[in-house]
């Protein structure tokens, strides 16, 4: 059977069962909570029902979702006749679907009496006395064949069940002898149910049909009974088995206990196997030892009995939005990656239907039809992209969309419409905030309710189901430029390799995915943590790693850092942001299970869980994303990552950055990007000498030429004079300050263009103060312009022998910052926002040497804009460099795949400028 | 632990269905009690594993039997001094909405059937802070005590 199928019909019929209790349950009590749980059982049932081609089902589902929807929006009162009529259709989606198991297709028949009874229902002017009994739809069938005959049984004792309960429960045992044993004993009972089944009589003149089909049956009981029976053994069994045998289902909990156990068989073994270390030449060795490996495949079958890839969870996706496809006259491809993350089968189960929901809803709100892409530009072929990834203990789902965006303006006036929010209210709200509405219950925005999607299912279902695992789904929605709905889950009850590292005589966790090296720092090493007004740094390469104090950070007591002779420092990544923490101790690895923290430590954000040691001691898992929020950086420069639940972030104008804030040139303070900035260096100002009028100091073996802010370099009479080291290649550059204030992390976002200021980005407010951003790439040409006697004239526009490049960012500081360092490494640079833009200049004709393009930008993304140029035009061979803040393989190798030459992380600017180099003497190479 | 045994049975009388059993418990001699029925275990002392930045009435989090209990130390919960060292204490362990919490105190004892007939609302001159925690007073022979509200205990959403 299609596994589809299969298992559509296994989870059908536990929605029925659970639907049965539930009605009942509403019929005694119309509580909201229960209606919505039934509402969307039905909902689920007629949607997939919708995708899988079962018309018959479909209808009556649907005609039953009408009534629940008008219970639900309280048109309707729920009645005990109105619960009878659902019940009744309930009974007849399982007669259905009992056709279905045994045949793999729906009975013949019409449901119109019932669906007639429902839409009346709906519009209010049902009576009792209108609703017969519903007539079993196998009935009208006429003459059955074969297949048939299952269904005829099945409709036998869908009737018995009305007549007697008697009837059905010799059916029932009728039908259990008949797979155990079915010759003898077959018969009998089935006599026994003859005068209370009155349909089987039927298929009485065809009998002898299935009897020559199936001649394995017994030769002589009377012809009703043969009418029942020859399809027994044959099909009922067979469709029994390949739907309900494949699979067991077990209680989560016990599997729970089941882990339990072993983790405490594996404590007890690793006692064991400490005692009988000491001894060499004991008995228990070879025993233990065997004991030791089964212990360890048993954990290991027992862990992975819960995890699965969630690539389980989407395997029926390529076929809905297939047939969403056709339905709809879209085309549309589905990508999906990361699909062999695995998850805790638990989570996995419980975002299932989120995720189909929300693929669904980008396929059919999200995505414009054809037509209307081609006259907005778009390509015919709408995109739908599921991304899984797992991230500093979380796993991240993006469901992403090219389409035409939210319409903020029907949001708004459904919002007002349900009465969640007034005009004036929604008039001070941005556009994140408006979107937050969808997750409203009830709440569609869909002008017409198909059969797919827009009866306000979905969203609110959606967030409750995944808030429920203690995830959050945030939006970002651009108009004309498609949706993307990140999903974050905790990895909780998942099994993560973590670090254990101590501090302050206390343990904690960290998990490895977001550690990326250790370094070991003493007192008396070259390499020491160093202070900037209290903020610790370390140099790491050339770099500046901003430090945080897990001690500080946690508050905790104990003898101090600055006390010890050695202490570790563990260099993780969130995002983009790199930071290293500071702790006392260094342990092994080891592999844990995240269990949550108890509700009243839920607020406390440093702890992303705890877990049991194979010591059996509690330790809290730190989380990364946690402490990177505290110390003001959010991870969010990767755009992808958001951290906060509920709030929005826009795009990578947000994100936050950390700068390095100085004095220089007056009272004002300054800042450039701490990411630019090798090393914070301390000249004496004795040892500053002067060559054509220029400051410069030894500095490393080299001369550094000294620069200030404003062109007028003002030493302090002596002493120590900071200067901050910029370095691009071999050449490095000191820009003299007169005072570095701090470093801080926070929201870019240049407010006051200064315009033609040269050395100057813009205004903006750092940590609450107004800053000036200076533009670190105006003062490297003034260093070496000046120093190698070259003006910044002869750079640009005017030398036509440089290689012209082709920027795409859609972040002004970015181009800003690119900009001027390409120029200075002689390269004729034009930037522009967006792919669009770009493929302007294609059409326009328009040739460069080679395009740099970011990856995340809104709309057009880099993989699609490499795509876009690989595929026609004037640049299909131009080489590419993909710019972005996700450097991972995966990326790398997404890269290339679409057309990308080479693929370098933002910020690095040495590879940058030597991929730039290598590549276009390459291509000169070749030309 | 032995003494939560049968010496007072005859209480635990089903022909009387308005007696209360409860599991008792002394603070700084002040005598508590909890519903039988909520108490999952009694420990002695336990190796707990310090929570960072946690609300100060929160001791840790311990092991028991390969769950992960949140231990709080009743002292502090109720504004009293935090226990001397000599004293190791015990702890209860109660169930609140599927998580373990291990509650903190000097010492447990008995467990006690009381008449409803011996319950009464809290003094108004009680201590705020007990007033919240308190679910009633039961009149003993030779002193009172105090029904604690474990659900109200556990709820640290005000006092943050």
């Amino acid at each position: 059977m299609d596994d589809l199928l299969s298992e559509f019909l296994t989870e059908t019929s536990e929605s029925l069962s659970v639907l049965d209790v539930e009605l009942v349950k509403l019929e005694q009590n119309p509580d909201p909570g229960i209606l919505q749980n039934i509402f969307r059982l039905v909902h689920t049932i007629k949607g997939t029902c919708g995708f899988l081609g079962l018309p018959r089902l479909e209808h009556v589902a649907h005609a039953s979702e009408n009534v629940l929807g008008k219970f639900r929006d309280g048109e309707l009162e729920v009645t005990p006749d109105a619960v009878t009529l659902i019940l009744q259709a309930i009974d007849r989606i399982k007669l259905i679907l009992g056709h279905l198991e045994a045949t793999e297709s729906e009975p013949e028949g019409s449901d119109e009496d019932l669906i007639a009874n429902l839409n009346a229902m709906a519009e209010g002017r049902y009576t009792a006395a209108a609703a017969p009994a519903p007539e079993p739809a196998a009935a009208d069938t006429p003459f059955p064949v074969a297949a048939d005959l299952l269904a005829e049984v099945e409709a036998a004792y869908a009737a018995g069940k009305k007549a007697a309960s008697e009837a059905e429960i010799l059916a029932e045992m009728e039908k259990e002898r008949q797979s155990e044993a079915p010759e003898p004993a077959a018969a009998e009972p089935a006599k026994a149910a003859e005068p209370k089944a009155p349909e089987p009589k039927a298929p009485e003149p065809k009998a002898p049909e299935p009897k020559a089909s199936v001649p394995a049956a017994p030769p002589s009981p009377p012809a009703v009974t043969k009418a029942a029976e020859p399809p027994a053994p044959t099909a009922a069994p067979a469709g029994e088995s390949s739907v309900a045998n494949q699979t067991i289902r077990v209680n989560v909990e016990l599997l729970e206990n089941l882990m339990t156990l072993v983790s405490e068989l594996v404590l007890t073994r690793n006692q064991l196997l400490q005692m009988v270390r000491g001894r060499d030449d004991s008995e228990f060795t070879a025993p233990l030892q065997r004991l030791s490996h089964i212990t360890t495949d048993l954990q290991e079958g027992v862990m992975k009995t819960r995890m699965q890839p969630i690539g389980n969870a989407w395997a029926k996706l390529p076929r809905i939005v297939r047939d969403l496809s056709v339905e709809m006259g879209k085309k549309i491809d589905l990508q999906m990656l990361g699909a062999e993350t695995e998850l805790d089968r638990q989570v996995l189960e419980l975002i299932k239907d989120p995720l189909t929901h929300m693929v669904r809803n980008s396929a059919d709100h999200g995505l414009e039809g054809p037509e209307e892409r081609k006259r907005v530009g778009k390509p015919e072929i709408g995109k739908v992209v599921l991304n899984a990834f797992h991230e500093g203990g979380h796993i991240i789902i993006e469901i992403s969309d090219d389409g035409r965006g939210l319409n903020l303006d029907r949001i708004k006036q459904k919002a007002i419409a349900n009465g969640l929010a007034s005009e004036a209210e929604l008039d001070g709200m941005t556009p994140q905030q408006v979107y937050q509405f969808i997750f409203k219950p009830g709440f569609s925005t869909a002008e017409k309710v198909t059969s797919v999607s827009g009866r306000g299912v979905g969203m609110d279902v959606v967030r409750t189901n995944i808030e429920k695992i203690g995830g959050t789904v945030e939006l970002k929605s651009q108009p004309g430029r498609g949706s993307t709905f990140v999903i974050k889950i905790p990895l909780t009850l998942a099994i993560v390799s973590a670090l254990i590292v101590e501090c302050a005589n206390e343990r904690f966790a960290i998990p490895q995915i977001s550690v990326l090296e250790l370094v070991r720092t003493t007192n008396s090493s070259e390499h020491g943590i160093e202070m900037i007004n209290n903020a610790p740094v370390l140099r790491l390469r050339d770099r500046l790693l901003p430090l945080v104090s897990l001690k500080k950070l946690l508050r905790l007591q104990g003898d101090t850092a600055d006390e010890r002779e050695e202490t570790f420092i563990v260099v993780t990544q969130v995002g983009t942001y790199t930071f290293g923490i500071i702790v006392d101790r260094v342990f092994d690895t080891e592999e844990i299970v995240v269990k949550p923290v108890a509700p009243i430590l839920r607020n406390i954000s440093m702890f992303s869980g705890n877990t049991i040691l194979g010591d059996g001691s509690v330790i809290m898992i730190l989380d990364p994303n946690g402490i990177a929020g505290a110390t003001g950086e959010s991870g969010m420069l990767g755009g992808a990552q958001a951290a906060e639940s509920g709030v929005v972030r826009e795009g990578r104008g947000d994100a936050k950055t950390s700068l390095l804030v100085f004095r220089a040139g007056g009272e004002d303070l300054k800042a450039v990007p701490l990411a630019l900035v090798a090393r914070l260096e301390e000249i004496d100002v004795a040892e500053v000498e002067y060559s054509h009028g220029k400051p410069m100091v030894q500095y490393r073996g080299h001369l550094m030429p000294l620069v200030s802010i404003d062109g007028s370099t003002q030493f302090r009479d002596e002493g120590r004079q900071p200067v901050l080291v910029f370095s691009d290649r071999d050449r490095t550059m000191g820009l003299v300050v007169e005072e570095i204030v701090d470093i801080v992390e926070d929201r870019l976002r240049v407010e006051l263009s200064t315009g033609d200021t040269p050395g100057v980005i813009g205004t903006a407010v750092i940590a609450g103060k107004a800053t000036t951003i200076v533009d670190a790439g105006y003062y490297l040409p003034q260093a070496f312009g000046d120093w190698f006697g070259r003006p910044d004239q002869e750079y640009g526009a005017d030398d036509h022998q440089a290689p012209r490049i082709l920027l795409v960012d859609d972040s002004p500081f970015f181009r800003n910052l690119l900009t001027p360092l390409l120029s200075v490494a002689g390269y004729d640079v034009l930037a522009v926002e967006g792919p669009d833009r770009a493929l302007a200049l294609r059409e326009r004709g328009d040739d460069f040497d080679m395009i740099i393009s970011d990856i995340e930008m809104p709309g057009m993304n880099g993989f699609d804009f490499a795509q876009a140029v690989r595929s026609e035009g004037r640049w299909q061979t131009t080489p590419m460099i993909a710019l972005s803040s996700h450097a991972t393989e995966k990326d790398f190798e997404r890269g290339r795949q679409v057309g990308f030459n080479d693929y370098v992380a933002k910020f690095d600017r040495d590879s940058l400028l030597q991929t730039i180099a290598t590549m276009l003497a390459a291509t000169k190479g070749a030309a | 632990m032995n003494q939560i045994v049968p010496a007072k049975r005859q209480g635990t009388d089903l022909a009387n269905p308005e007696t209360q059993d409860y599991v008792t418990m002394f603070i700084e001699g002040q005598l508590f009690g909890i519903p039988v029925l909520t108490v999952q275990d009694v420990l002695g002392p336990q190796k707990i594993t310090r929570i960072p930045l946690a609300p100060r009435e929160v001791a840790g989090s311990l092991n028991l039997r390969g769950r992960i209990v949140t231990a709080i130390d009743v002292r502090l919960r109720l504004g009293l001094p935090k226990r001397s060292e000599e004293n190791k204490g015990m702890s209860v362990v109660v169930d609140m909405a599927g998580e373990l919490y291990s509650l903190m105190v000097d010492q447990v004892g008995e467990v006690l059937s009381l008449p409803e007939a011996k319950f009464e609302r809290n003094p108004p001159t009680l201590d705020p802070m007990w007033r919240e925690f308190s679910a009633g007073i039961y009149r003993l022979e030779d002193k009172l005590l105090v029904v604690l509200d474990v659900s109200k205990l556990l709820d640290f959403s005000k006092s943050d």
